[in-house]
């Protein structure tokens, strides 16, 4: 009795590990195959795209990784991220603030008109957006990807940072204010502290979403060497069709920080989404 | 235009406190304990997001919907008004009406077989499974990199004579390098490549919302004598409805959206066959200066998704989420 059962549960938890197995491989096969690839020249590439290579060839990525290009790109897309996600929380946590804690004409307009936020995307904007843009002489300067993200950021932020916001409870903020504190010092000394974990989830959703942009620095870096990653990449396979050895390389060079950023960071980043969902 | 009265006179004189409120306005503001500053405090803490708001995403919006009543290549102040002949254009224009077809396709691909693929793995990681959360970090992996990224290493998987979609094709006997560069074919080549990329996320999604859901739900189904698929069909999945609803939503949202994927992947080629709105605008504005057709477009796009958000809160999401988009009350 109990071995049937028994066996019964093996064959069936086998079933489930062959299929995650297989939709695993569905997701590291690829990303092996350009691993690989990019140790591999043309020729070893088309007689055999999924074996070792032979022999190594690693040039393409030191190639890549002497050349400075890369680690150009590497540091706009960061400077782009740290600063975008900096503005956005920042500004985001201030008017979450008020939008949860306050009542006062007009809230429920400013909110929605956030909310309405989270429906325009970039290519929505992006025409006028350049144009604007070129009007203040802020194509090919960093500010001209930072700010119009942290604005687009804007409404997830707040959505996420309000819901926190209002489940701390009003006798805190009345404590805080018996011992002196005003609207600012309970904002700056007690809510924010408190706020610690909902501030690191929307801060990694901002990184990635910056990390990941493509259509707005494409458009307002006409200068390579603002360029981030996401242009280089495209610009890389433009420049190299031929080589696909070489393209591959640098694309798995430029996974590598973003897997390990989400390598750090998986709690934060799926928190994030499944509570801005919840909203 | 009345400001609470609480408020003292704001040292901003920043209107952003008082916009006309259309909506119903919070009714428990009088009478309440004035705070020293009040108004001060609010046009303070409202100011950067507010300006950084209405600077570079209202405006933008204001201005695109201007100019795409003007003929305007986008350099000078638009001044050939046309009224309403770009939209006129745009869906008489055999592309963009492909668009809007592709854009169908593609959610109904998504609706058919994303969303039940990712379902159906998240009850599969939901159950006890020795390297469950190794195998929810995997899947979950592809979310983080870049649609950018994604498209380059998918178009190297698939080209001809050198890539992994030969070897695959072999096996199959069919042609993997044309996948991409074959009309009937690309939709769904593009597809396969979206997909890739975000069915962790709705994975995801479903696997939060299933471990919210209290065991005893579906154990108690169980005990009186339902099948585990019974229990499935008529306690969990009810439950993940609001989940499932939702993500329809976002897949919907992004599929008007989607373009660095196909810009990089076939740039909506070949002949148009894998071109999305995004991609059309993209080509009228920046490459043929077709600035004001270019905007209609865009807001076309931008009316499509805010009236297919509105139409989805009214219609379907009225039961889950009352009040999401706008919280009436809880004030404090």
């Amino acid at each position: 009795m109990t071995a049937t059962v028994d066996r019964a549960r093996r064959t069936r938890s086998l079933v489930l590990h062959l299929v995650c197995v297989a939709v695993g491989a569905l997701i590291v096969v690829p990303v092996w195959f350009g691993v690989l690839g990019g140790f591999k020249d043309n020729g070893q590439l088309s007689t055999n795209p999924l074996g070792w290579p032979d022999p190594w060839r690693p040039s393409n990525y030191t190639d890549i990784l002497t050349s400075g290009v890369f680690w150009r790109q590497l540091g706009n897309s960061l400077l782009i991220a740290v600063s975008s996600t900096a503005i956005v929380v920042a500004a985001a946590a201030m008017a979450a603030f008020v939008f949860a804690r306050y009542a006062f004409r007009g809230r429920e307009f400013l909110v929605t008109l956030f909310a309405i936020g989270l429906m325009f995307p970039f290519a929505v904007a992006i025409l006028p957006l350049f144009v604007l843009l070129r009007g203040m002489g802020l194509l090919d300067n960093p500010l001209g990807v930072i700010l119009p993200q942290a604005a687009f950021g804007l409404p997830i932020t707040i959505i996420i940072l309000r819901q926190f916001f209002r489940t701390i409870p009003a006798e805190v903020e009345e404590a805080a204010v018996l011992d002196g504190c005003g609207s600012f010092g309970f904002f700056w000394r007690v809510l924010l502290p408190m706020a610690r974990p909902a501030l690191a989830t929307v801060s990694v959703l901002a990184v990635v979403t910056s990390w990941n942009n493509f259509m707005l620095p494409l458009v307002v870096f006409t200068d390579q060497s603002w360029w981030t990653l996401p242009v280089g990449v495209q610009a890389f396979q433009g420049q190299y069709t031929a080589e696909t050895a070489r393209v591959l390389a640098y694309v798995v060079l430029s996974m590598v920080p973003a897997l390990g950023f989400y390598a750090v960071a998986e709690r934060q980043l799926i928190g994030g989404l499944t509570g801005s969902v919840k909203g | 235009m009345t400001r609470p009265s609480t408020v003292s006179k704001t040292r901003h004189g920043d209107p952003a406190t008082d916009p006309p409120a259309p909506g119903p306005g919070t009714a428990r503001q009088r009478g309440r304990q004035p705070r020293p500053g009040r108004g001060g405090v609010l046009a303070l803490f409202l100011t950067p997001a507010l300006v950084l708001f209405l600077l570079l995403v209202i405006a933008p919006i204001l201005v695109a919907s201007y100019a795409s009543l003007y003929k305007w290549n986008g350099f000078g102040l638009p001044e050939n008004f046309i009224g309403l002949d770009n939209y006129t254009r745009a869906f008489q224009d055999p592309t963009f009406r492909g668009d809007l077809w592709r854009g169908f396709v593609l959610v109904l691909l998504s609706l058919v077989v994303q969303l039940p693929a990712a379902l159906a793995l998240a009850m599969l990681l939901n159950q006890p499974l020795r390297g469950r959360a190794a195998y929810r970090l995997i899947f979950f992996a592809p979310y983080v990199l870049s649609e950018v990224t994604t498209a380059v290493l998918f178009d190297l998987v698939f080209s001809p004579n050198r890539g992994l979609g030969d070897a695959i094709a072999a096996w199959l006997s069919a042609d993997a390098g044309t996948v991409f560069a074959d009309p009937d074919t690309v939709l769904y080549a593009v597809f396969l490549v979206v997909s890739w990329k975000y069915f962790g996320l709705y994975m995801m999604l479903f696997l939060a919302a299933r471990q919210g859901i209290p065991k005893e739900l579906s154990e108690a189904a169980v005990t009186d004598g339902a099948s585990a698929w019974q229990a499935f069909r008529h306690v969990t999945l009810p439950l993940l409805g609001p989940t499932i609803r939702i993500s329809i939503f976002l897949s919907v949202i992004g599929t008007i959206q989607l373009f660095d994927m196909v810009w990089v992947l076939t740039r909506g080629g070949p002949i148009h066959s894998s071109e999305t709105m995004a991609v059309t605008m993209y080509e009228f504005g920046f490459r043929r200066f077709e600035v004001g057709y270019a905007s209609a477009i865009s807001i076309i796009m931008f009316l499509l998704s805010l009236v297919f958000a509105l139409f989805y809160q009214r219609i379907v999401l009225r039961r889950d989420t009352a009040g999401a988009i706008t919280n009436q009350g809880g004030e404090r």
